[in-house]
This record gives C-alpha cells, structure tokens and sequence, in this order.
C-alpha cells in the first residue's frame, strides 16, 4: 500500500526528509555566525584591533588557527567580529525593508486605486535600479557610515517586500471573512491589524529570512568598496579587500572573510528555501 | 401539490404572534438599488418595501440574482462598490440608514445589526481563536478588555449549544465542524444583543439533521432574546418550518407577502405557486421535477410591465403594464393583475 500511497510525480517521504535536512543545515549555518556575532568577545582568542609587529602575514599556526594579516592581527578574531557587524546591519537593513514594505504594500492594496498606483509606481522607480548601484547612490547622498548603509540596503528591500505585502493582502482581501469583520463593524485600522496582518505574514517572513542573506551580501560589497564598515573595524567586506593585495604571498587573508560570507549566506538561503516549503501546504504532509 | 406545503406549513410549533408593534424594528420603503455598469444601469432591486417587527421572523424568498442578497447587504451599508441605493429609505427603529454616515452605520454594525453568513468557515478568520472572534464585538462596540471578551465569548459559546465552550474557545475555525462554525457565528451575532439579525441562507452549506439544529436555535433565539430576524433564503421548506411572514423577491421587486400560513395555502402570485409545485417533498411522489421554464429578466433588461410575464402560464393583455400589490386577503398581497376586483 505504501507504494500506492504516494501519487505518481510527487515524490514525498525520502525528499521530504532531505528537505528538512537542509532546513536544518541552513539552521545550524545561521545558528553559528549568530553565536559568532553575540559571544565574539568571548569566542575570539584576541582582540581584532590588537596590532603585532612580530607576527604579520603569518600562515595558520597553533597560535593563530586561521593566520594573521598585514599588521598582525588575528584574522580568526577579525571573522569573527566581523560576523556581528554582518548580522547587525542585515538585522537593521531586513528590520528597515520588512516594515517599509509590508506598510506600503498592505495600505496599498487595502485602500486600491490612486495611493495604490502611486506606491506601486514609486517602488517600480526604486526596483529598476540595480541593488548595488542604488546602495552606491544612496550611500553617496546619506553620507558613509555603517547606520547609513543598514538604511540604504533596508530601502533597497522595501520594494520586494512591498509587492509581496501588496499580492498577499490582495488574496486575503477576497477573503469572506473580511467583509465577515466589516458586518461586526471593523474599523479600516482594526481590519488590517487583526484580519490582514496575522494572515500574510508568513510569507513575509520567508522573504525575510532570504533577505538576510541578500544583505550580508550587499553590506560586505558596500565595505568591499569602502562605503561601509571603516578601517580599523573589520567587516567581511574590507577584509575581503585588503586579503586581494596578499593574494600570492598570503591567501588566507581573503580566502577566510570569503568562506565565511559563503557559509553564512549559504545558511540563510537554506533557512529561508526551507521554511518556505515547510508552511507551503502543498508541500506540508 | 400545494396541499403537502399546506400540511407542512401548518405543522410546525405555531409560535406566540408577537402583536403589532407600533414602530417595526426594520422599515424598508421604496429601496431601489442601483449598479452603473459599462452596459448601463441595472436596477437590482425596484421599489422595495417591507417591514421587520420585534420578536418576528420574515423570509424573503427568492432564486439567484433576484436581489435578496443586495437587499440584505443594504441593511447593513455594505453594499459593494459601484452599487448604491438610489431612492428609498432603510430604518432600523425609526433611524434611517440610509443617509447616516460611514462611522456611524459601522457603530450600528455589530451592536444593533448582526449578520449571519451564509458559509460560516469562510467568514471566520483561519489564524484567529474561535473565542477571541466572537468575544471581538464587546471589545470593538463596549471597549472591554480582551480577557473580559473573552469570558463573555465562553459565555455565548454556551449559549448556543456548543459543549465544552472553554476549550472550543481556544480552538481554530478549521478545528471546528459545519454546524459548529454556524453556532459560533450566531453567537457572535447575538453578543450585543442586536434588535435585528440579518441571516443570508444561514443553514445553505449544513447538512440537514445539523440545518434543522441551526433553525431550532434561531427560534429559540428569537423566543429568548426577541429578537427580529429576516432571513433570506430560496428554500421554502425553511420558510415554513421558520418564518411568520414573507415577502416574495422577483427580479428584485416583491411579488407576493403575507403570512407564511396564507401565502403557502392560497398563493396569490403565479411564480409563488410555481415555486410550491417546484417544491420536491417527501410527501408527494414526484415522478418528474417540476421547473419552471425560462429565467429570471437581466436587471439590465427588465420587461416593462409585470417582471414574470415572459414565464407566466397565466399571462394575458393586463400583463403588458406593471401590476401594483393586490389585496388576496388581509395582510396577503400579490403583485398580479388576475386578483384584480372583477377579473375571471
């Protein structure tokens, strides 16, 4: 009976077991650079700052696990520091984008019509720029500060989120039992915040949590081109930067930033995959 | 065949009449309602008038499109978008709705209005507690606290019939079976304690035992809380085991109304009796089903003079203008011209 229990085309059971798989790969990615960036002061054996004259551009080592850099710091203390400047601005940037996005997408589709058009035109301007280049811009204009580049990136978000927002608000607003809480006399306010909201959130969250590792990305390009993170702070990004100059002499100065911007994006990719096809109920057993 | 809805009709617990009250609880008069549309003005309902009084039950009957639903909808100012009443007057104990403003008719929604769906699962929201959504009206017309409202939605859950209504308030809409959906829905109706509830073919998604169940707890409901209750349907079965009285929709103007005994033993109306033959029960071997050929006139294109003339076994040259109600006797009237004084 098993055999003829799963429909043809539809493979269940061993894939669903390698899905959660990943889900929890991806969990346990995230879960890492996440203690990382909370308990670097007491994970890393050295401070990030602490310049040594005797000890530069060292290869690993029972001293150094991962090297050291130019001035001789440890570049294992300096990835892990690094982590917590990745997760506080793709914490800000995703906070930013989320919230601008799921107000503007909502109250568009709740109210429809000329605010609809316009919000949705002015997120269209935004889109049509290519991510990179309109963080560049907007850092150019906001100033270079790594606050200043959570908020660019977080304005680059808020388009995505908000078409998403706009979809789903849109299906819900079919819904019944929204004109249901219209007859129990709902205000417009009470409406969005108890029958919209809690029910399109999910997605969202999803979207969230590929963002995330969208804006690792982008804040390591930003401190790549030096709009974000500043010297002495280290950040993926810079490191990155610094380790291309060494590459012959020390390639363990751009490989280390580079593998753990990998694992970390790597990680929230799987996270959000995952949890989309965990609360798609198509997929759902 | 009319003579098995007689039996039915006069078999059901005849309840205690509720005198005439001087001030209906629900006055509609005159009610047009208007789509514009690409393809011109539909009238969907024409010049509707008919009346709630407190502790009285009244059906008004009627098949698809013919306007029920837009009339019902009306009554709570929830009309869709690009359909307006264009004249008449909806009063709910003598205050007028239609000219009252959007914060004032939503005041009104919930606390002295209460609708009953007619799919009580989609008109639940799936993320929110059963008890949190029936208790919701005391927090949005009486500012009580969640935790009040919610000891009130246990309360009300009882109310209804519903066994076990502490653990059923903590459960989800999908958690809960057909009849038991329709129960929450009625008692979050009945939180406020509404003059009218409005209930738009309550019972069409149950099946029967638990339909009967629900109709038993809407008597009761008027018996207890006296309630007005205007329900709207197309089953006259219901309308019979239910309702005092009731109006009869057809393309959105009432043909026939009176006492439901009245109509149902000497229907006035050509299209009442067709329906009553159309009727199956279980009483009468029908080797055939009875329909009645032809539709129902597009609201775009309604036939001048009496709207079910095209379907009429009866129709003669009177038919070409509209006919008014006529008398068939007290408190009984139909909108035909073979009542006319004088005629056959």
């Amino acid at each position: 009976m098993t055999d003829l229990a799963a429909p043809a085309g539809r493979p269940r059971g061993r894939f669903a077991g390698s899905r959660h798989g990943l889900l929890a790969l991806g969990g346990v990615l995230v879960g890492g650079v996440v203690l990382a960036a909370l308990f670097a002061n007491w994970i890393a054996p050295y401070s990030p700052y602490e310049l040594n004259v005797a000890a530069m551009l060292q290869g690993p080592s029972a001293a150094h696990w991962l090297g050291t850099d130019e001035l001789g710091r440890d570049v294992l203390s300096r990835t892990i520091f690094a982590a917590r400047i990745s997760v506080e601005v793709a914490l800000v940037a995703v906070g930013v984008g989320l919230l601008g996005g799921t107000v503007i997408g909502i109250v568009a589709a709740y109210f429809g019509g000329m605010l609809d058009m316009l919000l949705m035109r002015l997120m269209e301007l935004l889109f049509s720029f290519p991510a990179i280049l309109l963080a560049v811009i907007l850092m150019a204009s906001l100033g270079t500060s790594i606050l200043n580049a959570m908020i660019a990136i977080g304005i680059i978000f808020i388009p995505g989120f908000s078409r998403l927002a706009r979809a789903a608000t849109q299906a819900v607003l079919r819904q019944q039992y929204v004109d249901a809480a219209r007859t129990i006399g709902m205000s417009d306010a009470r409406i969005l915040g108890r029958e919209i909201l809690p029910n399109v959130v999910t997605p969202l969250l999803v979207e969230a949590a590929v963002a995330f590792a969208y804006a690792v990305l982008l804040e390591s390009a930003l401190s790549f081109l030096g709009l974000g993170a500043q010297p002495p702070e280290p950040s993926w990004g810079n490191m990155l930067n610094t380790g291309r100059g060494f590459m012959a002499q020390a390639p363990w100065l751009g490989i280390v930033p580079g593998m753990a911007m990998f694992l970390c994006v790597l990680g929230f990719n799987l996270l959000g995959d995952g949890l989309r096809d965990f609360f798609d109920p198509h997929l759902r057993d | 065949m009319t003579s098995s809805i007689r039996t039915f009709a006069t078999e059901r617990a005849a309840p205690a009449r509720a005198a005439p009250a001087p001030t209906p609880t629900l006055a509609i008069e005159g009610l047009t309602i208007e789509h514009a549309g690409r393809r011109g003005i539909a009238c969907l309902v024409d010049r509707l008038t008919l009346e709630v009084r407190p502790g009285e039950i009244v059906g008004l009957i009627g098949e698809s499109g013919s306007g029920k639903t837009m009339t019902a909808l009306s009554v709570l100012g929830l009309l869709p978008r690009g359909v307006r009443v264009a004249d008449g007057d909806i009063r709910l104990s003598e205050r007028s709705l239609v000219r009252m403003s959007a914060a004032d008719l939503r005041a009104i929604r919930g606390d002295r209005v209460a609708m009953i769906p007619q799919d009580a699962l989609r008109a639940l929201n799936p993320v929110l507690p059963i008890g949190e959504q029936v208790g919701e009206p005391q927090v949005i017309h009486r500012g009580s606290s969640w935790q009040a409202a919610k000891a009130k939605a246990v309360e009300l859950l009882r109310g209804v019939h519903l066994r076990a209504p502490e653990q059923r308030a903590r459960e989800y809409p999908h958690q809960f079976s057909g009849g038991m959906q329709q129960r929450a829905m009625i008692a979050m109706g009945l939180a406020l304690e509404p003059e009218l509830l409005v209930a738009d073919e309550p019972t069409t998604a149950l099946d029967a035992t638990v339909q009967a169940q629900v109709l038993k707890l809407l008597r009761e409901i008027r018996d207890t809380h006296g309630a007005a209750i205007l329900f709207i349907t197309h089953d006259l079965g219901i309308v019979a085991e239910l309702c005092d009285r009731v109006y009869v929709i057809y393309a959105g103007a009432i043909v026939e109304q009176g006492a439901v005994e009245a109509v149902f033993t000497r229907p006035g109306h050509p299209y009442t009796q067709a329906l009553l033959r159309a009727t199956p029960t279980v009483r009468t071997v029908q080797t055939e089903l009875v329909s009645i050929r032809g539709h129902i006139p597009s609201p775009l294109e309604l036939p001048r003079g009496c709207r079910f003339a095209d379907r009429c076994p009866h129709r003669f040259e009177r038919c070409a203008s509209e006919p008014p109600l006529l008398e068939v006797a007290a408190g009984h009237a139909a909108r035909c011209w073979l009542l006319e004084p004088g005629h056959g």
